[in-house]
């Protein structure tokens, strides 16, 4: 595969994620607020997919990273001279200091890394259901222990006044930054050797893959990006509780990487981008939303059943999502004046299907089992 | 703080979590499916109670069995029979999301805030007092946990049905290979479920009759851990585990403070990771290789 082609196939994704923010702009001030949330759940599919995508292994604990980079970055940000008021039991090290925003993105995706390196280094020895449980249990121990301790956060209540410094332009740039490492990180060396291990375990072993490491540093890169999405979403929605980055969004999140499609990045952009949309509008019907002269009100609860119902249809029906988890490659050569004469581009169409990943054994860890 | 009620409490918590492992370590055997969706029998037949609190007490228990059977039936054959041969971990995300979209369905018909089943707020008198303090309740978790769990054993081990279940859970492809209808099987075990499940809803409904969106998610997140940590893959083990999380949380939630309590879970789940990584066929599993795959 050409550099052009790979190049192409990181165009698909980025442009969707641009055409996202730029219709952002074009809509009221309300709504751009949506597309930015839609941006940040993009963000945050992208660094699930970063490791269960390319490790076949199921993670239901990806959102304690997003928790910890959200409340590190809400803590960190609230002016100091705010903390002592409401966050009294804080530790005086984190009530003393205040940084920028920009500075707790960073800080949101160290600790994120950081997280999963420690957690992952014993459970990345773990596959299939026990890997799923082990994680789960993460889940449920961040969470617990956000709620809980007072001395680290907010505790069970909101933590507020955070800055609101991402916009639409920071909620795009977030989302392309995740995507361009994800790219960068599936055509690596060891991206290959981790997609390897997926398809087949015993022979990535047998040439000498170390299984183990592989993975533990997916679930690193894909621990940092979702610190740094946690990151960028408490500073759009400008307060935080423990609720809100738990069970639900651990469960939305699956659910776009499954609709799109577990096995690539253009099916994660596409299903976080889809299903965000979705919910948006499914929880804008229902607090009653007036299409055109009738009027729409669901009741609350609606969007979680629809979600639901259509993430099982999809694992029944086509389990390896709506993209197939394949990669889309637009084609720059076929831009260009000097390529007219190549033969393959053009058989193919500037929508060639094939991505690297996406032979007969490819994509979703759903594929390797039915053999 | 009297030793004894501490123990009696717990005993009968801890049969109550037995009757929830025991559900889903059946279907965990014979399909290698863990149901998250489980705990959305137990409140479907929890909400059933509360639907049928005006009607009499039998009629309202066996309407609550009968709605726990015939969603669980459904949900076997809607979703869980395409299912069959995908990857566990496919089908792990696959009955979250079935939990969810039926906890959708509570929220929607039910609200967030629960309703009251108070069907056999009666028991909720004490039998004995004195020395100790008996409620009725207590003394009905013992005894139904005690028969349901008894007539599965029988049902196990006693009949032709019971056979083809427990062969199925040692070896699927080789039972199927000898004649066991596979179908019938599965869809057996999940009426079991269904019946295990209702027999839950009631019993704690009894205890404390609040029934919220989350009432059986939450019972059967510990339950899980519990059969995780018991060991999965035979149905005693499982069901020790089941009763072991169960009294063990009962007796923690009196023993421990009120400010370290809130970290319990916490430390369930740490326990849990710990057991998944040291004996991951579980405690109370024979020393032998696990079911858990490494790397």
């Amino acid at each position: 595969m050409s550099l052009s082609e790979r190049l192409g196939q990181f165009l698909a994704p980025a442009l969707l994620i641009v055409a996202i923010g730029l219709l952002g702009t074009t809509v009221s001030a309300g709504t751009r607020t949506e597309f930015t949330g839609v941006l940040v759940n993009v963000t945050i599919v992208i660094a699930l997919y970063v490791f269960i995508g390319n490790s076949g292994v199921i993670s239901f604990g990806q959102i304690s990273f997003v928790a910890l980079g959200a409340f590190a970055a809400g803590v960190m940000t609230i002016s100091a001279a705010v903390k002592p008021t409401v966050l009294p039991e804080l530790f005086p090290f984190l009530a003393d200091h205040s940084i920028s925003s920009f500075e707790s993105l960073l800080l949101a995706a160290g600790l994120g890394a950081l997280f999963a390196l420690i957690v992952g280094a014993p459970l990345m020895r773990l596959s299939g259901l026990a890997a799923g449980i082990a994680t789960f249990a993460v889940l449920e121990i961040t969470h617990n222990v956000l709620r809980f301790w007072e001395k680290i956060g907010p505790g069970a209540k909101s933590l507020a006044l955070i800055p609101e410094t991402t916009g639409l332009f920071e909620a795009v740039l977030g989302a392309l930054f995740a995507a361009a490492v994800a790219f960068l990180y599936q055509h690596s060396r060891p991206g290959r050797l981790l997609r390897a291990s997926r398809e087949d375990p015993e022979a990535a072993r047998a040439i000498g893959v170390n299984i183990h490491l592989q993975r533990l540093l997916a679930f690193m890169v894909s621990g940092g990006l979702a610190g740094l999405a946690g990151g960028l979403l408490v500073h759009q929605i400008g307060s935080i509780t423990t609720e809100q980055v738990y069970l639900e969004l651990t469960f939305l999140t699956l659910a776009m990487l499954v609709v799109g499609g577990v096995g690539s990045l253009w099916g994660a952009v596409v299903g976080g981008a889809l299903v965000s949309f979705l919910d948006v509008y499914l929880a804008k019907a229902e607090q009653g939303m007036s299409v055109g002269p009738a009027s729409v009100n669901l009741p609350g609860g609606t969007s979680l059943l629809i979600l639901g119902v259509l993430m099982a249809a999809i694992l029944i029906l086509r389990p390896s999502g709506i993209t197939r988890g394949r990669e889309v490659t637009l084609r720059i050569s076929r831009l260009r004046w000097w390529s007219r004469g190549d033969r393959r581009a053009s058989a193919e169409g500037a929508f060639g299907g094939d991505g690297p990943m996406s032979g007969s054994g490819a994509s979703s860890p759903e594929r390797r089992s039915r053999n | 703080m009297n030793v004894l009620q501490t123990l009696i409490d717990g005993v009968a918590l801890g049969t109550v979590y037995a009757l929830v492992a025991i559900g889903l370590a059946l279907i965990f055997g014979v399909m290698r499916l863990i149901n998250f969706a489980h705990g959305e029998l137990i409140t479907a037949a929890g909400y059933t109670l509360v639907v049928a609190r005006d009607l009499p007490v039998a009629v309202a228990i066996l309407l609550a069995i009968a709605v726990a059977v015939a969603l669980a039936w459904l949900m076997e054959r809607v979703a869980f029979r395409r299912l069959r041969n995908v990857a566990p971990a496919t089908t792990l995300v696959a009955t979250f999301a079935v939990a969810f979209a039926l906890e959708a369905v509570w929220l929607i018909a039910f609200g967030v805030r629960g309703e009251s089943a108070d069907v056999l707020s009666s028991l909720n008198q004490t039998a004995i007092s004195g020395e100790i303090t008996v409620r009725w309740v207590t003394i009905t978790m013992l005894g139904v946990g005690g028969l349901l769990l008894a007539g599965t054993v029988l049902l196990l081990n006693r009949t032709g049905i019971g056979l083809q279940m427990r062969a199925a859970a040692s070896d699927f492809r080789a039972a199927r290979l000898l004649g066991v209808k596979a179908d019938s099987v599965i869809s057996i075990a999940f009426l079991i479920s269904g019946v295990l499940a209702a027999a839950v809803a009631i019993l704690l409904t009894a205890q404390q009759p609040l029934v919220t969106p989350t009432f059986g998610l939450e019972v059967t997140i510990l339950a899980l851990v519990g059969i995780v940590v018991g060991g999965m893959d035979r149905l005693p083990s499982a069901t020790l585990g089941g009763f072991a999380i169960g009294f063990v949380t009962s007796v923690l939630g009196v023993v421990l403070p009120s400010n370290e309590r809130v970290f319990l879970p916490s430390a369930v789940f740490l326990f849990v990771i710990i057991v998944l990584l040291l004996r991951p066929a579980g405690l109370f599993a024979p020393r032998r290789a696990g079911a858990v795959e490494r790397v």
